[in-house]
C-alpha cells in the first residue's frame, strides 16, 4: 500500500470491482484470482465475453491462464523488469498519453532515464518473456480505450514489493489509465478486514485515517478525542514497530509483553521457528481468538472472542465497501465479541472506555477519520459506502483520483530491476514460491474446522514439476522432503506441469506442512514486506 | 420452530461478499447468497458457502484459559482479564509502554481493531500496533 500511497497518496485499490466487467483489457499480474478472489475472478470472465481481452502474468501456470487471451510465464521476482520492458515498447512507439503525463504527473524525465535501460531484448534475458509477448502486452495495454491493472501478492510478498507497485502505477500514469471508469492499479487484498483493519490505524506509523504519528496537530487532535475523566493520555511521540520488528524485540529482550487479537503469526510469519523462538521469550503472551490455534498453543492467557457470525460491526472490503456484519446467533460457550474484550480490559488497566455498541464505536471513528465522516450503521443498509464519505449525504466514492491524484500530482519513480533476496545455488538449487490453495484459507484455522472443505482437502502438498519428479524418483502422492537455510518440511507430491521444473510451491495452510518454515524473513526496506513469494529450495525424495 | 436468515458480510477473502446466515431455534443450518449485493450478485465461492461450519466447531474456544503449572487450564472472565491487566501495567511500570506490543487483525471488525489501537495507544501509551496487512 505504500507504493501506492507514495505515487497517488492513496493506498487503497483505486476502481470498484464491477467496473472490471466493462474493462477492454485487464493486465492480472501476480494474482490467483480464481482461487484467491473468486467474485472478482468471475469479472474478469465476463469482461472476456463482453469482447475485453484478459492478460495473464504469473511464474505458476495458474488455471486462469486457460481463459487468458495471453499468458505469460516470468521467471520469479522480475516484475520490475518485465514492466520496464513494457514500458520501454510503449515509450518507443510513441504509444504514452502525453497530455496525461502533462498535466497530471511529475518525475517523468528521471523515470525514463531508467526505462530507456530495459530494452526487450535485455528483459527477455532477465525475465523469460519473449519480445513478441512484451510487445504485444505493451500494445493491448496502451492502446485500449479503458484498461485496468489487477495484482495481488505476487507482486507485493517480494524484498521489492514497493518497487513493483510503483513499476504498475508508473505503466497507469505514463498511458493515462488511471481515474476513469474500468481502469486504475487494482490491489486485491487477501483478508475481509486488511482494508479496514488499515483504516483504523491498525498499522505503527498512522492513526486511523492514515494521519501520520509524527504529525503534531494530528498528534494533539488525537490526544483530546482519546481524553478520559481521570486519566492522562500520554501519546508515543515515534513511529511503533512492525510485526517483524516486534518479533525481532522479543527474541532480544526489549520487548517484554505481546497481546495478540485475531491473528496466527506462528503460522502466517516467513520462519516458523524463528517466530516461535521470539513468542517463547515474551513474559505475557495473551493470544485472543476463536480456536486455540498454534500461536495460543503458547500463550499466557487466552482469551476466547466470538466470531463475525456472533457480532455486530462492520467490515471494508478491497475496493473499500463498509459493509454491516451482523449477530446471526448467540456466542459459543463464555466467548464475547472483540470490542467488548478490549474495552474490560482497557477499564481493568485504568484507561476508561464505556462504548455502549459498535453503532457507538462507528460514532467515534466517523468524528476523528475524514474518509469515514459520513458513515453511520443506518446509512449502511443496502449496498455498504464505499470511502472517501466526508458527509452524511455523500454517496461515496466508485473510484479515486478523477481529475486529480488524492496528492495532487501523481508521481513517477525511476524503478531499477532488483534480484531476489536470496536465489538457487549448488546447495539449494530450486526456486521456492508460496501461496493459497482453493478451499482453503489463510492458516487454515476457519477452513480446516469447516468439515465440508476439511474433506477436500485434508493434507498439505507440494507442486512438483514432472520432469523434476521423475528425476528424484518421486511418484504422485509420494513424499517430497524440502529443505531451506530456515527448516525443513516433508509433504506429498501433487506432480503437475504448473510449476516450471526448476520450481516447487507449497501452501501455508497446513501446520503438519507449514511453507512458512521455509521462507525467507528478508524484507522490502520499506513497507518490511517478508519476501514470501521467492527462496532457494533443496527437494528430496523423502 | 422458529427460523430466521441474518443479512451478513463473509469472514474470507477481501472481495467482501454479502449472504443470509441461516438459522433454526438459535443454530446455523446454511447460507444463501445475496442477490441484491454488488460485488457477489448471488453467487458464492465454496468457502462463502461453507462459511457456517467453523462457527458451531466443537473445537470453538468456550471460556478464557490461564497457563498455571505448564498448562492452559479454563479460567473466570475476572480472573483471566485481571491477571492481562496487572502483567500489563507491571511490565508498563517497569519498561516503559514501548516494552509492549499489539497485533490488531485483519479479520475482526473495523469497531473491534478502532477499539484496539486507541488501548493501545491511549491507554497504553505505545504506536507497536500492527497486523498482517504484509502477509
Amino acid at each position: 500500500m505504500a507504493g501506492l500511497a507514495a505515487t497517488f497518496g492513496s493506498g487503497a485499490m483505486t476502481n470498484s470491482i464491477d467496473e472490471l466487467t466493462d474493462a477492454d483489457v485487464i493486465f492480472v499480474i501476480g494474482s490467483n484470482t480464481p482461487t484467491a478472489h473468486p467474485l472478482v475472478a468471475t469479472r474478469l470472465f465476463r469482461a472476456r465475453a463482453k469482447g475485453g481481452r484478459v492478460i495473464v502474468v504469473d511464474p505458476r501456470g495458474i488455471s486462469l491462464r486457460k481463459q487468458a487471451d495471453l499468458y505469460v510465464q516470468h521467471k520469479l521476482g522480475t516484475d520490475a523488469a518485465l514492466i520496464n520492458g513494457i514500458m520501454y515498447v510503449i515509450l518507443k512507439e510513441g504509444w504514452e498519453n502525453k497530455a496525461f503525463i502533462e498535466s497530471r504527473t511529475e518525475g517523468f524525465d528521471a523515470f525514463r532515464a531508467v526505462v530507456d535501460q530495459y530494452p526487450p531484448e535485455r528483459v527477455s534475458q532477465i525475465t523469460g518473456v519473449s519480445e513478441q509477448d512484451i510487445r504485444t502486452m505493451a500494445e493491448w495495454y496502451a492502446k485500449a480505450e479503458k484498461a485496468s491493472i489487477v495484482y495481488c501478492m505476487g507482486i507485493t510478498q517480494h524484498t521489492t514489493g514497493v518497487d513493483n507497485v510503483k513499476s504498475l502505477a508508473n505503466l497507469s500514469m505514463l498511458t493515462g489509465q488511471i481515474g476513469r471508469e474500468s481502469t486504475g492499479v487494482n490491489p486485491l487484498r487477501g483478508q475481509n478486514n486488511v482494508q479496514g483493519a488499515c483504516d483504523m490505524g491498525g498499522l505503527p506509523n498512522v492513526y486511523p485515517g492514515y494521519q501520520p504519528v509524527l504529525n503534531e496537530a494530528v498528534r494533539e487532535k488525537f490526544g483530546a478525542a482519546w481524553k478520559a475523566e481521570g486519566w492522562e493520555v500520554s501519546l508515543d511521540q515515534g513511529v511503533g514497530l512492525t510485526i517483524p520488528d516486534m518479533l525481532h524485540a522479543l527474541d532480544h529482550g526489549e520487548m517484554r509483553a505481546l497481546y495478540v487479537v485475531g491473528e496466527n503469526p506462528v503460522m502466517s510469519d516467513p520462519d516458523q521457528h524463528h517466530v516461535e523462538q521470539a513468542l517463547a521469550k515474551a513474559e505475557l503472551l495473551v493470544v485472543q481468538d476463536i480456536f486455540l490455534t498454534e500461536t495460543a498453543r503458547m500463550a499466557h492467557v487466552v482469551l476466547p472472542g466470538c466470531s463475525y457470525a456472533e457480532k455486530d460491526g462492520t467490515f471494508s472490503n478491497t475496493e473499500r465497501r463498509v459493509q454491516r456484519v451482523r449477530a446471526a446467533v448467540k456466542p459459543v460457550g463464555q466467548s464475547r465479541p472483540d470490542w467488548e474484550i478490549i474495552q474490560d480490559l482497557s477499564n481493568r488497566f485504568g484507561y476508561p472506555m464505556h462504548f455502549e455498541s459498535p453503532a457507538r464505536i462507528m460514532e467515534e471513528i466517523t468524528q476523528v477519520t475524514p474518509q469515514y465522516a459520513g458513515i453511520r450503521f443506518d446509512r449502511l443498509e443496502g449496498e455498504g459506502i464505499a470511502w472517501p464519505c466526508p458527509t452524511l449525504d455523500h454517496p461515496g466514492t466508485r473510484f479515486l483520483h478523477k481529475d486529480k491524484f488524492v496528492k495532487g500530482l501523481g508521481t513517477f519513480f525511476p524503478i531499477e530491476f532488483k534480484p531476489p533476496a536470496e536465489t538457487p545455488d549448488p546447495e539449494y538449487p530450486m526456486w521456492l514460491t508460496t501461496g493459497r490453495a482453493h478451499v482453503h484459507y489463510h492458516t487454515g484455522t476457519m477452513t480446516r474446522n469447516s468439515p465440508t472443505l476439511h474433506a477436500q482437502m485434508p493434507d498439505g502438498y507440494v507442486e512438483l514439476n514432472p520432469a523434476k519428479a521423475r528425476e528424484i524418483g518421486v511418484e504422485p502422492g509420494g513424499s517430497v522432503r524440502l529443505s531451506t537455510r530456515r527448516g525443513s518440511i516433508t509433504a506429498a507430491a501433487m506432480v503437475t506441469e504448473r510449476v516450471p521444473a526448476d520450481t516447487v510451491f507449497v501452501t501455508f495452510h497446513f501446520i503438519e506442512a507449514n511453507g512458512n518454515v521455509l521462507t525467507n524473513t528478508a524484507l522490502d526496506p520499506i513497507v518490511k514486506i517478508p519476501e514470501f513469494k521467492v527462496c532457494a529450495v533443496r527437494v528430496e525424495a523423502a | 420452530m422458529s427460523y430466521q436468515a441474518t443479512k451478513t458480510t463473509c469472514p474470507y477473502c477481501g472481495c467482501g461478499c454479502n449472504f443470509y446466515l441461516e438459522s433454526v431455534d438459535g443454530r446455523l443450518v446454511g447460507i444463501v447468497p445475496d442477490k441484491s449485493s454488488p460485488v457477489n450478485q448471488g453467487k458464492l465461492c465454496v468457502k462463502g458457502w461453507t462459511a457456517f461450519e467453523f462457527v458451531q466447531s466443537p473445537r470453538r474456544l468456550q471460556t478464557p484459559l490461564i497457563r498455571k503449572n505448564g498448562e492452559l487450564v479454563p479460567a473466570s472472565w475476572d480472573e483471566a482479564l485481571d491477571f492481562v491487566a496487572g502483567g500489563l501495567k507491571k511490565i508498563v511500570k517497569e519498561s516503559g509502554p514501548r516494552s509492549v506490543g499489539v497485533f490488531a487483525s485483519a479479520k475482526i471488525t473495523n469497531e473491534d481493531n478502532y477499539v484496539l489501537q486507541k488501548f493501545a495507544r491511549a491507554g497504553i501509551g505505545t504506536n507497536n500496533v500492527d497486523h498482517c496487512a504484509r502477509l
